[in-house]
């Protein structure tokens, strides 16, 4: 069991949760993810490590409600249980130090980034962060992202913070303006990823992206999250999950995402009823 | 002795077909008393046991079948106990027609005893008459501390027998349940989950400790399990790779490989959905390609979740078909359908990235291969389309690559299997033993079985010898 000693709300339907997982915490390295299961009856449910501290043992994890079982997470308070956490999966990130690394981040997609852009920053890396939401309300991880990078810039969908408009906009301003970095990550929703890839292809900067594909076992044994890269099958939770962004077959894992909708949608709505919707929107 | 040949081998009561195909109960009912005790008078008692060197861990099995003839079920059961922890389970699933049966002297002139039926029965008796943790020797830890890696049928019994012989044993799991592949693979109707649960409840009686969520290799290395203080590490994390078939459209929505359709129907029990969070989809007509007990089991499964009809791609004949007989028979009065000789090409999508049909090709036996069965052939311009929106495929799985990759300077096989000494099943790394699929492969639940043993005895032997102590 792994009791919840610190819940926020990072912005509305994105919450930070942090557990004491001391053994996950002390070979967590940027990229990794866990599986954790709520309950008996609960699924198993992939999430990227938002930050790890190997002194206190501290794992944080940070998810957006999407469907039942993240609404249900999201009703956890402080004090409250998860039953399972296994981890760290996926293969680790190699980061050794470079010039200059872009980090292209969108919604939820900002907390597993920064894991990444720390690690550049601690080797000394120049860091150049562009985050995108939907709206300003919607923005997060700012303080600490603004704390690892050498320059952010912003977007939101509505223009309500930064840039009017989609964070890959950002991207390729950048790099029509000369700006040629080692690398490009980019996390965030498939859609953002795909657009990301595809403007640093133009450009031939070096891309990898962070696939969220469904997974049930996460080690590799069940090849749910097979996603095609350069032509070949891949699991994205043991090969994965950060891919070189120009070879993944995005359309086919955007449409393998969709595998589940019928049923996530009656899962949510069947919870919905049952509790009568969540409620921490209305203190 | 003429007249026990002459007896009828007892048929064990089943669901009836039209019913247990709409439920995930068990399909065999299991013997009553009278049938077993009928059954178990027709072992003549012959001085040579073939039937116990058939059996992978050595049960002795004229012994148990004259205590149930003599009505003696318990000390049966305490019986097959002595040499096999997991009684209920081997009942079940063993295939006991090309191991302890097929070797049966009745055999020979007739059927041979039903064995495995037998075992199944006092196991079930124990169970539910008596006490099945009495006779559990808690382990005092003494002799040593062993780490078993995995909880399927190898690292069970390698844990059972290692506190047997004295050890600390403490057994890890990646996943949230124990059990591998008897859990996350062979279905609800032909082993139930209880009953592996209470195998499991009587292997921690016997002291073994069990920790889930661990992925041995990721949370803890086995450098950091030897500073911990243990003595010898036994990795049974079996075949759990799967192959996909390599053909166009085997991304598509609606194609699974059976470890993930039959992960999510047992161990996330997704049958239950949404009552359990877990989905699962099944079309209306489904195809499963193999013809392994894997594929006999996503196929009933695929029925039982309310597909209307579901075939089996198998490119051999019936008479290859690697599964076992008993199962191929209760899948065909369940109203699977079989295509024989045939292969998938390719799978068609609709316009929304959906399978909406497999094309095949008729396959006819051409020469023996490497395994002694005849290589299937295609045979030219016979492709034809099968109506199907679902496609799983059982094609077979291998040693799964998670945990031995992380250890440096293993030796490995071709296919990522563990190299292990035969006898003593160490590795080529001191204090390092393997056992079950890593080292063979995807094979049976028996043979994992008495592989894990075998490197119980081989880890004691190794530890004993470091100590100093006696061999």
């Amino acid at each position: 069991m792994y009791r919840i000693l610190k819940k926020e709300m990072l912005a509305p339907k994105i919450k930070l949760i942090q557990v004491y997982a001391p053994e996950i915490c002390t070979h967590a390295r940027p990229g990794q993810f866990v599986i954790l299961r709520m309950h008996e009856k609960g699924e198993r449910i992939p999430l990227t490590i938002a930050d790890s501290d190997r002194d206190t043992g501290l794992l944080t994890l940070v998810f957006q409600e999407v469907g039942k079982s993240t609404t249900e997470l999201g009703m956890l308070s402080e004090g409250d249980s998860i039953l399972d956490i296994v981890g760290p999966l996926g293969t680790a990130r190699d980061i050794e130090k470079l010039d200059c690394v872009v980090c292209v981040a969108g919604g939820v997609g900002v907390a597993p980034m920064y894991p990444e852009a720390k690690a550049y920053h601690l080797l000394g890396t120049r860091v150049i962060s562009l985050i995108g939401a939907q709206t300003k309300d919607m923005l997060i991880f700012k303080d600490r992202m603004e704390k690892v990078s050498d320059e952010v810039y912003y977007s939101t969908d509505d223009g309500s913070f930064g840039h009017k408009g989609f964070v890959t906009e950002i991207l390729c301003k950048l790099l029509e303006d000369g700006l040629r970095p080692d690398e490009v990550i980019a996390i965030g929703p498939l859609p953002m990823m795909r657009a990301a890839a595809r403007v640093t292809e133009r450009f031939g900067v070096k891309t990898v992206v962070s696939l969220n594909a469904i997974m049930v076992d996460g080690t590799g044994m069940c090849g749910s999250c097979r996603v095609t890269v350069d032509g070949e099958v891949k699991f994205s939770c043991v090969e994965g999950p950060a891919f070189d962004g120009h070879k993944v077959d995005f359309d086919e894992l955007i449409a393998r995402q969709n595998r589940f909708l019928a049923e996530e949608k009656l899962a949510l709505e069947r919870y919905l009823a049952g509790v009568g919707g969540c409620k921490c929107h209305q203190k | 002795m003429s007249s026990k040949v002459r007896q009828p081998r007892q048929e064990m009561p089943k669901q009836q077909p039209d019913v247990r195909s709409k439920n995930f109960q068990e399909v065999a009912l299991g013997y009553t008393e009278e049938l077993a005790v009928a059954e178990a008078n027709r072992c003549i008692q012959c001085p040579k046991k073939p039937c116990v060197s058939g059996c992978p861990v050595g049960v002795d099995i004229p012994e148990f079948i004259d205590l149930i003839a003599k009505g003696d079920f318990l000390g049966a059961a305490r019986k097959i106990k002595e040499k096999n922890s997991l009684p209920a389970m081997c009942g079940r699933v063993c295939p006991q027609e090309t191991q302890c049966e097929a070797v049966c002297t009745l055999g020979k002139r007739g059927e041979p005893v039903a064995i495995g039926a037998l075992e199944r029965f006092c196991a079930d008796y124990e169970r539910m008459h008596g006490d099945p943790l009495s006779d559990a020797q808690r382990s005092d830890g003494s002799s040593g501390r062993v780490a078993v890696v995995g909880s399927g049928p190898a690292g069970l019994t390698c844990a059972s027998e290692l506190a047997k012989l004295g050890y600390k044993v403490v057994l890890f799991e990646s996943l949230h349940d124990t059990g591998g592949v008897l859990r996350y693979g062979i279905p609800e109707f032909r082993l139930p989950k209880a009953i592996v649960d209470e195998e499991v409840e009587y292997i921690k009686s016997q002291g073994v400790e069990i920790r889930l969520n661990v992925l041995v290799g990721a949370t803890v290395t086995v450098d950091e399990l030897f500073q911990e203080g243990f003595d010898a590490i036994f990795l049974g994390t079996g075949a759990g790779l799967p192959y996909f078939l390599g053909i166009p459209g085997e991304n598509l929505n609606g194609v699974y490989s059976a470890n993930e359709f039959l992960t999510r129907v047992n161990l996330m029990k997704a049958y239950r959905f949404p009552d359990y969070d877990t989905p699962v989809w099944v079309g209306k007509r489904v195809a499963v390609v193999g013809g392994g007990n894997v594929a006999m089991d996503s196929a009933r499964t695929a029925l039982r979740l309310g597909a209307e009809k579901v075939t089996v791609v198998y490119r051999r004949s019936r008479a290859e078909m690697p599964a076992r007989l008993e199962e191929i028979e209760n899948a065909e009065e369940e109203g699977i359908e079989f295509y024989l000789l045939a292969n998938p090409v390719r799978i068609l999508s609709d316009d929304k990235g959906w399978v909406k049909g497999m094309e095949c090709v008729r396959m006819e036996l051409g020469e023996e291969d490497s395994s002694g069965r005849r290589r299937p052939v295609p045979v030219p311009g016979s492709e034809f389309i099968l109506d199907v929106d679902t496609v799983i495929s059982a094609v077979g799985t291998d040693p799964n690559p998670l945990l031995v990759r992380t250890i440096p300077g293993l030796d490995l096989g071709r296919r990522g299997n563990v190299i292990i000494d035969e006898e003593t099943g160490m590795t080529n790394i001191p204090g390092v033993f393997a056992g079950g699929d890593i080292v063979t492969g995807s094979a049976t639940v028996i043979a994992a079985m008495g592989a894990g043993k075998a490197a119980a005895h081989g880890i004691d032997k190794y530890i004993s010898a470091r100590n100093g102590r006696g061999m």
